[in-house]
């Protein structure tokens, strides 16, 4: 009976490998550990060596081709003797032992011949073949012990599979494929130099909340270059008036949310969420925050953003985030949200393709200002002028948003920021 | 309310159903002049006469078939086989025949008859009065098997079994009948057959049992309390048909179980109890289905060490219990 | 009926038959000394003609045979002849060999418990009388002198195996002795002399006498059933004298020799009966077999499963 012989792995997050050169031919009789075909990964090259003595059958790799760890590779033919040691005890007995079923052969009820004319096949209906117990709501919602098993094993979260089982239960099947999905399934070996960090819980929190995003979400990524040199002016020249008069800093984040809060609303499909197969649009315009809180990243939410000014908008950002950071934030603060900003600029980033924050359906970062020569046209002539740039990054939900509305949204944001001047006036 | 043992309720049902109703005769070897052998029948013959109360031959066989064949002709006979470990001549006539005897006749005719069978071990009877025997009548459609085992169960149940139109085996373990003592109303009353009962409720897990183990289950359950498990012991009462609806309904609720039986376990009770918890409980259990019961040899030795090795005892059973537990 | 259900197994309708042919004038006669209105009959797989005997219809017996729905004694369950009779107290639980006769010694305790007149007649083979509840039951009957006629049909053979394979003894009627009751052997082809054997055995139950044990020696006239081939163990020259034992034959010829019946009216009696045969083999050829659906009645079965 034919050996199978299979890619090992090699390497620790290394999933596969390019067959580089079989150093045997098939009808070679080959001694187990002599080397059998040469494999390229990106950390090494590498001789496999044969795991049985026997003759090379087939090979099923051909050189140059790409081979997950643990694909058959080659067919080998046991050596007699290497059939017990390196074959598992369960072999099947050839179909002549099993035998067949002769035709026409009777036997009558006590031993005799007798050939029933009387016989009706059974012709199995629903009304007269028993049921199972395997219908109730529990097997549909609960999770096997081999499901269980499985999926603490490969690090796989259940609720983000759905099942292809009965009622949508999830089965092993869907487990091991989520499991085929993300490579390998080998955890990293440790090494004496490395060091062990506990997540903290807000830490694991976070780590969900993002594999659940990315795993469900699927992501796509537009940015546009924002002139901001108007908004820039307009800040410097507003800024201490502002904050004496209202009592809060001016910062960009009241200016660009502001901004964002109206594009939202003339761009609704952004601030919605994909929900049992639908797109819901939502409703209100809650647009959250990212704050770098001490414990982490939390997200206080301005509610009915498109309702409030640009002092409002102040106020109110001012107050969540102060709370954000000495960590008192409300339940409310956080909760409700349908879009995030988030100002990955304030860091020096220049571009950003931030997670989604699940369920909500895109995510726009406001990169950082910075001085660059831009090409503009003045008295119909190109010339290069010194201008502030920031570029604002949409991550959005592909299943709800196609590029088009990312686009025209951004638009709309880059226009409303672009439209700000030195002399201009906020309610 | 009486205090009775095992043993006194067997005497006092019998004789309540005999006064009830003339057609109930009772058949079997010593029953008759010497009462029984376990005095089941203390002063039956003078009571009813030796037309009611017939000592037999010593022919287990004629001793089942005589009364099916009277059964099928106007009586309620009562059929004792003197212990269980010698009921296996009778195999024909009870489970190839009277089983059979409503479905193969269409219901032209029914065999109302008990079979009353002493079984069990912890007497010191060795090889061939200390078995169990429930197995082959538990598998056999058109047999019912009740193994009643506190003198309340053995009153209700005893009764069901006589009055029931179909034959019914009642198993009673020879050990309970002096050793268990309890109160057993005076009125008439019956247990359907058919019925668990929990005697004592709990939250940690489940012990399925029946006949002596259920009384050393329930000290074990004493123990197991003081360690702060909380088990529910759930009476089989009934071998068939076994109760799914109760084993379903406590096991899905404790999520854990142990099935604790003194017959050998190979193709036993237990075997059948873990089936119905694998289909109807899959998705409630916190843990394997677990058993405990002797290990395979012939049921059981004579000496007394191993006599008390071979039994589950309230000891063992604690333990597994304390392992299932802590899992 | 007897040959026509043997054609029916050849053609593929009927599973399987055992032919009483040989035993009819024997089971004639016991059915006759008799009351079918009190007494019981236990029977096993060869009554065929002891259960025409006790009018019962040929539809009845076909039904069986047949394993059509409406087989009056087991709703084709069982094998053909076997269960119980709605009508007449005529069953037979099993096929298994000899488990009848402790039966009918309890049958027997109900009506004498009761000062029931009634006697219970309980059939068996020369194979049967080996079993040990064959023993138990004559034991038994006899202690407590049960109004049980222990009827056995000796064709001297148990499928195949010959008579002093079986027993020790030429006679098995000689058994009776050992049990406290009379045992009378009878030449079973001999009508009037089986009726006359069960009339007195049948006279001494009702009179609180006890048992009896009559052995009717008969032959054979076919294999075991239709599932045997008796050329396989019985000598050309065994087979050859069977005609000379058919009680039909025996019968008629004795009836004609005393001026009891003429020629043409023997041939006008099988004229009948065949055309009688034919009407219920046509009538019961044409219905239907149980459906599943009753497969489960009598059971308190959920037929769509436990689980």
């Amino acid at each position: 009976m034919a050996f199978e012989v299979q890619l090992p792995h090699v390497g620790e997050s290394v999933t596969e490998a390019v067959i580089g050169k079989w150093l045997k031919s098939p009808g070679d009789v080959i001694e187990k550990y002599d080397p059998l075909v040469e494999v390229i990964t990106d950390k090494v090259v590498m001789d496999v060596p044969s795991p049985i003595t026997g003759t090379l059958i087939e090979i099923l790799a051909s050189e140059g081709e790409t081979v997950l760890m643990g694909a058959v590779i080659a067919e080998m033919e046991p050596q007699e003797n290497e059939i017990n040691s390196e074959i598992s005890d369960m072999h099947t007995p050839a179909e002549s032992r099993i035998g067949t079923l002769v035709e026409g052969a009777n036997v009558g009820p006590t031993g005799g011949e007798f050939l029933d004319t009387s016989l009706k096949p059974f012709e199995p209906t629903s009304q007269n073949v028993a049921e199972t117990a395997l219908n109730s709501e529990k097997h549909q919602k609960g999770f096997s012990p081999v499901v269980s098993r499985l999926a603490t094993q490969h690090g796989v979260d259940l609720n983000t599979l759905t099942g292809t089982g009965l009622g949508g239960r999830v089965t092993k099947k869907d487990v091991l494929a989520a499991v085929e999905v993300s490579p390998s399934d080998e955890l990293p070996t440790l090494s004496s130099e490395d060091r062990i960090v506990e997540p903290t819980a807000i830490r694991k929190m976070i780590s969900d909340h993002m594999v659940k995003s990315m795993s469900e979400i699927p992501h796509a990524w537009s940015a546009v270059e924002v002139d901001v040199t108007g908004m820039v002016d307009w800040r410097t020249k507003n800024r201490l008036l502002f904050e004496e008069q209202y009592g809060v800093g001016l910062t960009y984040l009241p200016i660009t949310l502001y901004v964002v809060a109206a594009a939202l609303k003339s761009n609704e499909i952004i601030n919605s969420t994909w929900s049992d197969d639908k797109i819901v649009i939502k409703g209100a315009i809650n647009i959250g925050v990212a704050v770098a809180a001490s414990e982490g990243l939390i997200v206080p939410v301005i509610h009915q953003a498109n309702d409030l000014s640009i002092v409002d908008v102040a106020r109110a950002l001012d107050s969540v985030i102060k709370r954000a950071r000495d960590g008192s934030t409300t339940l409310d603060d956080v909760q409700g949200g349908t879009f995030t900003l988030n100002n990955t600029g304030a860091l020096g980033s220049v571009w950003g393709g931030a997670i989604i924050n699940h369920p909500q359906a895109a995510i726009l970062t406001t990169e950082a200002i910075v001085k660059r020569p831009v090409v503009v046209s003045e008295k119909g002539e190109d010339t290069v002028r010194v201008h502030s740039m920031m570029n604002i990054c949409l991550s959005f939900d592909h299943r709800i948003i196609d590029g088009a509305e990312a686009s025209k949204f951004l638009q709309a944001v880059k226009l409303g920021l672009e439209s700000i001047d030195g002399s201009s006036k906020f309610e | 309310m009486a205090e009775q043992t095992v043993i006194e309720s067997v005497r006092n049902t019998m004789q309540a159903e005999m006064r009830r109703d003339d057609s109930v005769i009772f058949l079997g070897e010593d029953i008759g002049a010497r009462g029984g052998v376990f005095l089941a029948s203390d002063g039956f013959v003078e009571e009813f006469g030796a037309s009611r109360v017939i000592d037999t031959p010593l022919a287990e066989s004629s001793i089942c078939g005589v009364a099916l064949g009277a059964a099928v002709n106007g009586m309620r006979p009562i059929a004792e086989i003197q212990f269980a470990d010698f009921v296996w001549p009778a195999i024909n006539q009870i489970i190839g025949e009277a089983s059979k005897v409503r479905y193969g006749t269409y219901g032209v005719k029914n065999a109302p008859m008990t079979i009353r069978v002493p079984y069990g071990g912890g007497v010191r009877g060795g090889l061939y009065h200390s078995q169990s025997v429930e197995v082959l009548f538990a598998h056999t459609p058109g047999l019912s098997v009740v193994a009643p085992a506190t003198p309340y169960d053995m009153k209700g149940l005893l009764a069901s079994a006589i009055r029931s139109d179909d034959p019914v085996i009642v198993l009673e373990h020879k050990r309970t009948y002096r050793l268990v003592k309890g109160e057993v109303p005076s009125e008439e009353y019956t247990i359907p057959i058919g019925k668990a009962e929990i005697k004592r409720p709990g939250t940690d897990m489940t012990v399925v049992t029946y006949g002596l183990m259920l009384h050393y289950a329930l000290q074990a359950a004493e123990l197991a309390a003081d360690s702060g498990i909380d088990v529910e012991v759930l009476d089989l009462r009934t071998l068939r048909p076994i109760d799914a609806d109760s084993i379903t309904e406590s096991v899905s609720r404790t999520g854990k179980v142990l099935i604790v039986q003194e017959d050998t376990p190979a193709v036993s009770i237990s075997s059948e109890v873990s089936a119905i918890i694998g289909e109807r409980c899959f998705f409630d259990l916190d843990g394997p289905i677990t058993r405990l019961a002797p290990p395979e040899i012939p049921p059981m030795p004579f000496s007394p060490i191993q006599e008390a090795a071979f039994m589950p005892s309230s000891d063992t059973i604690f333990q597994a219990i304390t392992k299932l537990a802590e899992l | 009926m007897d040959e026509r259900v043997w054609l029916l197994n050849r053609q593929g309708k009927a599973a399987i038959a055992a032919s009483a042919q040989g035993h009819e004038a024997a089971q004639v006669a016991c059915v006759e000394a008799t009351d079918p209105s009190k007494d019981h009959y236990l029977t096993y797989y060869r009554q065929f003609t002891a259960m025409i005997a006790l009018n019962t219809e040929p539809e009845e017996m076909l039904r069986g045979f047949l394993a059509k729905a409406d087989d009056p004694m087991s709703a084709a369950r069982q094998f053909p002849l076997h269960g119980a009779h709605p009508r007449v107290d005529l069953f037979n639980f099993s096929n298994v060999i000899a488990t009848q006769l402790p039966q009918a010694a309890g049958v027997a305790l109900a009506d004498k418990l009761r000062g029931f007149d009634a006697v219970t007649v309980v059939f068996f083979g020369d194979g049967a009388s080996s079993q040990g509840d064959t023993h138990e039951a004559m034991n038994f009957a006899g202690i407590h002198k049960l109004p049980v006629v222990f009827f056995c049909e000796n064709n001297r053979y148990a499928i195949s195996v010959p008579l002093d394979k079986q027993m020790g003894i030429e006679s098995i009627a000689t058994r009776a002795a050992g049990y406290g009751f009379p045992g009378v052997q009878v030449d079973g082809t001999d009508i009037v002399a089986v009726y006359e054997a069960t009339y007195a055995a049948v006279k001494r139950a009702r009179a609180g006498q006890g048992p009896t044990l009559i052995e009717a020696s008969v032959e054979r006239l076919l294999p075991h059933t239709t599932d045997d081939d008796h050329t396989r163990y019985r000598s050309a020259e065994d087979i050859a004298q069977i005609p000379e034992r058919d009680p039909i034959r025996i019968v008629s010829a004795m009836l004609r020799r005393r001026n009891l019946l003429t020629k043409s009216q023997d041939e006008a009696i099988h004229i009948s009966a065949k055309e009688r045969v034919n009407v219920a083999t046509e009538i019961v050829d044409a219905e239907p077999y149980p459906g599943v659906e009753t497969m489960f009645d009598h059971t308190d079965v959920d037929p769509r499963g436990r689980n």
